[in-house]
C-alpha cells in the first residue's frame, strides 16, 4: 500500500531512520569489538599453527623440535601443540593451576555464602558493614600479592611468627609446593571473597520470606532452613559465581607472579607457576628464546580446559543443588500437569 | 505486608492456627525484614571487615619501620611516622608517581567512558528496538563473555607492535575500550527501566530515532551506566597482566606496572617495596571510601538479573 517511491521526502528519511537506527547503535560496538576481540580470536588459532619468533615473526608451519625425537624437524599444524605437551613444565604448571584454583574457589564459595548469610540479617548500619566486606575489591591483585608475599614470608614473615610463638612449626610458606599454593589462593580470596558474597546476598535478599515463615510453621530450625531453603533457592546465583571464578581462578597471574621478587618468576623449582606464567615465559621473555607460536598454542590449551571445567562445574552443580528438595516437587508438578 | 499485625488484634480476627504460625514465627525473630541480627553476626563480620582491612594496615606499618624491624614482631611498635614520611617520598620519585597518577586515572578513565558509550547505544538497540538479527547479534555477545582474556594477549602483542604503540599507554587502552560484559549490562537494565511509552510518546511528539535516544533512553540509563563506568574503571585501575606485557621497557607508565617494577628490579629493600604498594593503593581506596556505596549496590543489582 505505501510504495515507498510515492511519499514525501521527510516521510522516506524517517522510515530510512527506523529501519537503520538498530543497526547504526549496535555497529560502534561490533567494529570495536572486532578489532580487539574477534581478530585476536582467530588470529591465535593461526599463530597456534605458525613458527613464530618475537623478533623474527612468522618462519612458517610449526616444528615441535628436539622434544618430539625423530620426527620433531617435520614441520606441522599442530608442532607447537606437541611441543608444549612434551614439557614437564607445562603439566607442573597445570597442576598448580588447578590445585591454586581448588584451593581458592572452594573455600571462597563456603566463605562467601556464610558471610551473605551473616549480612543477610536485620543489621544496623548494613552499608558500612557491605562496604568494608567489599574494600578488598580496590586493592590490585598485583599489590595484594606483594603484601601477602611478606606476610607469608618462610623467613619470619608475620604467619610464621604467629605460629611460632604458639610452638607450631614454622610453614615454608614459599617452598613448600602445597603450602605455596594455600598462600597465593589466599591471595584470590582476600579479594573475591566480600565481592561474592554481596552478590549471593543480592539472590539471598530476593527469596521470598514467606518461604521461611512456612518452614517454622512446619517446624524447621535455622539450619534445616539455610540448607533446605537458602541453598536451592540460590542456585542460578551459586552456578554463575562458579563458572565466573573458574574463567578467572584458572587464569591467575597478578598473584602467584607478586608471590616471589626473584628473576625466578613461579618460585624456585616451578612449585607456584601457572599456566598463564608459563605463557608469558614461553612468549614474552626474551632470555628464554621467546617464541609466540607456542605460547598461543599454550593460549588455546589453556582455553580448552577452561571450557572443561566450566562444564564439569555446570554439570557437577546441576546434580548437587539439582538433588535438594525441588526435585521431587518437579515430578509432583509433571504428574499433575499430564 | 509491610507491617504486621500486633498479636493481640491477631487473636481477635485471625482463626486460631494463623495466631498460633504467628507466635511461633515471632518468638524464632523471622520477621519479614528478616533474622534478628545478634552479637554472634556482628563478631563474624567485624572480624572479615579486619581481615579486609589488615593487609593495608600492614603494607603501611612495613612503610614505616627500617628493614631490620620488618620481620616478626618487630614490625609492630618500632613504626614512626618519620620513617613512613622517608620512605614515601622515595617511593614517590621512584615511581614516578604524579605521572604514573596521571596516566592510570587517563587509561582508566578514557575505558571506562569508551565503555559506557558504546554498551549504552547498543544496550538501547537491544533492549527496546526491534530488528532483524537481534537474537543472533545479542547471543553472539554473551558467548564471546566467557571467553578468556588471556587468549588475545598474544594477537593483541604482535597487533600492537605493528601499528607502533608497543610502550605506549594507547596499547593499553584499545583493547579497554568495549567489553562484551558492558553490553550485557546496559541492555539488561534498559530493558526493565525504560518504558516503551515513553519512546512512543517521543516519537509521536515528532522526535528523530537519535533524539529519542538521546532526550529518553539515556536519561533512563544513567543510573546502571554510571556503575558500569565506576566498574569498568577499578577493573582498569587494578589491572597488570596486559599492561605489563605490552609496555615493556616502559614500566613505570601506570601504577600497578611501576609499583612491580620497584618490587622486581633494583630494590630489595621491602619498605620501600611497601611504600610503593601504599602509594599505588591509597588514590583508589580514597576513591571507595566515596563511591563505595554505589559499588555495593551495583553488584548487587546485577546479581539479582545475572
Amino acid at each position: 500500500m505505501s510504495k515507498a517511491t510515492g511519499l514525501p521526502w521527510r516521510v522516506r528519511v524517517s522510515k530510512f531512520d527506523v529501519k537503520a537506527s538498530p543497526y547504526l547503535y549496535v555497529a560502534p560496538f561490533y567494529v570495536m569489538f572486532a578489532v580487539v576481540g574477534l581478530f585476536p580470536l582467530l588470529y591465535t588459532a593461526y599463530i597456534a599453527t605458525r613458527k613464530w619468533n618475537s623478533v623474527g615473526g612468522d618462519k612458517g608451519l610449526a616444528v615441535c623440535g628436539a622434544t618430539c625425537g625423530d620426527g620433531g624437524s617435520t614441520p606441522s599444524l599442530l608442532g607447537n601443540f606437541a611441543w608444549v605437551l612434551n614439557q614437564p613444565d607445562f603439566w607442573t604448571a597445570l597442576g598448580n593451576t588447578v590445585s591454586i584454583f581448588l584451593l581458592s574457589s572452594v573455600p571462597q564459595i563456603i566463605l562467601a555464602l556464610f558471610i551473605a548469610y551473616m549480612l543477610d540479617a536485620n543489621l544496623r548500619a548494613k552499608t558500612f558493614w557491605r562496604m568494608g566486606v567489599l574494600l578488598p575489591y580496590v586493592i590490585a591483585p598485583m599489590a595484594a600479592g606483594i603484601i601477602f608475599n611478606q606476610v607469608f614470608s618462610d623467613n619470619m614473615g608475620l604467619i610464621n611468627t604467629v605460629l611460632t610463638s604458639v610452638n607450631i612449626p614454622a610453614i615454608p610458606w614459599h617452598a613448600n609446593r602445597l603450602a605455596s599454593h594455600v598462600a597465593v589462593a589466599s591471595i584470590v580470596n582476600f579479594r573475591w571473597m566480600g565481592y561474592n558474597a554481596l552478590v549471593l546476598l543480592a539472590a539471598m535478599q530476593a527469596i521470598p520470606r514467606d518461604l521461611y515463615e512456612a518452614s517454622v510453621v512446619d517446624g524447621a530450625g535455622p539450619v534445616r532452613q539455610f540448607f533446605s531453603i537458602t541453598i536451592p533457592q540460590l542456585r542460578a546465583t551459586l552456578i554463575f559465581v562458579i563458572i565466573t571464578s573458574t574463567i578467572g581462578g584458572l587464569q591467575v597471574f597478578d598473584e602467584p607472579q607478586m608471590f616471589s621478587i626473584s628473576p625466578s618468576y613461579g618460585g624456585s623449582n616451578n612449585q607456584f607457576l601457572t599456566v598463564t606464567q608459563l605463557l608469558w615465559k614461553t612468549g614474552f621473555v626474551s632470555t628464554n628464546q621467546s617464541n609466540m607460536g607456542r605460547a598461543a598454542a599454550i593460549a588455546w590449551l589453556l582455553f580448552l580446559i577452561i571450557i572443561a571445567f566450566v562444564l564439569l562445574n555446570f554439570y557437577l552443580t546441576r546434580k548437587i543443588s539439582g538433588d535438594g528438595p525441588s526435585k521431587p516437587r518437579r515430578r509432583a508438578r509433571k504428574e499433575v500437569a499430564s | 505486608m509491610s507491617r504486621e499485625t500486633s498479636m493481640p488484634a491477631l487473636r481477635q480476627t485471625a482463626p486460631p492456627s494463623v495466631v498460633r504460625a504467628a507466635a511461633k514465627r515471632r518468638r524464632l525473630a523471622v520477621t519479614s525484614e528478616g533474622r534478628k541480627a545478634n552479637w554472634f553476626t556482628y563478631a563474624v563480620l567485624a572480624f572479615v571487615i579486619l581481615i579486609s582491612v589488615f593487609p593495608l594496615y600492614y603494607a603501611v606499618q612495613i612503610a614505616s619501620v627500617t628493614t631490620d624491624n620488618m620481620y616478626g614482631w618487630g614490625s609492630f611498635g618500632t613504626g614512626s611516622l618519620a620513617l613512613l614520611g622517608e620512605h614515601l617520598r622515595i617511593a614517590f620519585g621512584e615511581l614516578n608517581w604524579t605521572v604514573a597518577l596521571l596516566n592510570t586515572i587517563l587509561v582508566s578513565g578514557v575505558c571506562a567512558i569508551s565503555v559506557v558509550f558504546f554498551s549504552t547505544l547498543a544496550g538501547y538497540s537491544f533492549a527496546k528496538l526491534r530488528f532483524r538479527g537481534k537474537a543472533g547479534l545479542f547471543g553472539f555477545i554473551i558467548a564471546t563473555m566467557a571467553i578468556p582474556t588471556q587468549l588475545s594477549v598474544v594477537p593483541l602483542y604482535i597487533l600492537m607492535s605493528k601499528l607502533g604503540l608497543y610502550g605506549k599507554l594507547e596499547a593499553v587502552i584499545i583493547p579497554g575500550l568495549v567489553t562484551a560484559f558492558g553490553v550485557f549490562w546496559m541492555t539488561q537494565y534498559l530493558e526493565q527501566a525504560l518504558p516503551y511509552e515513553l519512546i512512543e510518546a517521543a516519537r509521536v511528539d515528532g522526535c528523530s530515532m537519535i533524539r529519542t535516544f538521546w532526550h529518553v533512553a539515556l536519561p533512563a540509563a544513567r543510573p546502571a551506566a554510571s556503575m558500569l563506568a565506576l566498574f569498568t574503571f577499578v577493573a582498569q585501575w587494578t589491572q597488570y597482566y596486559w599492561p605489563f606485557l605490552v609496555l615493556g621497557s616502559n614500566n613505570r607508565a601506570v601504577l600497578t606496572v611501576a609499583a612491580s617494577t620497584l618490587a622486581g628490579g633494583r630494590y630489595t629493600d621491602y619498605t620501600l617495596i611497601m611504600s610503593g604498594v601504599v602509594l599505588t593503593s591509597f588514590p583508589l581506596v580514597l576513591l571507595f571510601v566515596f563511591v563505595g556505596k554505589q559499588l555495593v549496590a551495583g553488584i548487587m543489582a546485577g546479581a539479582v538479573k545475572g
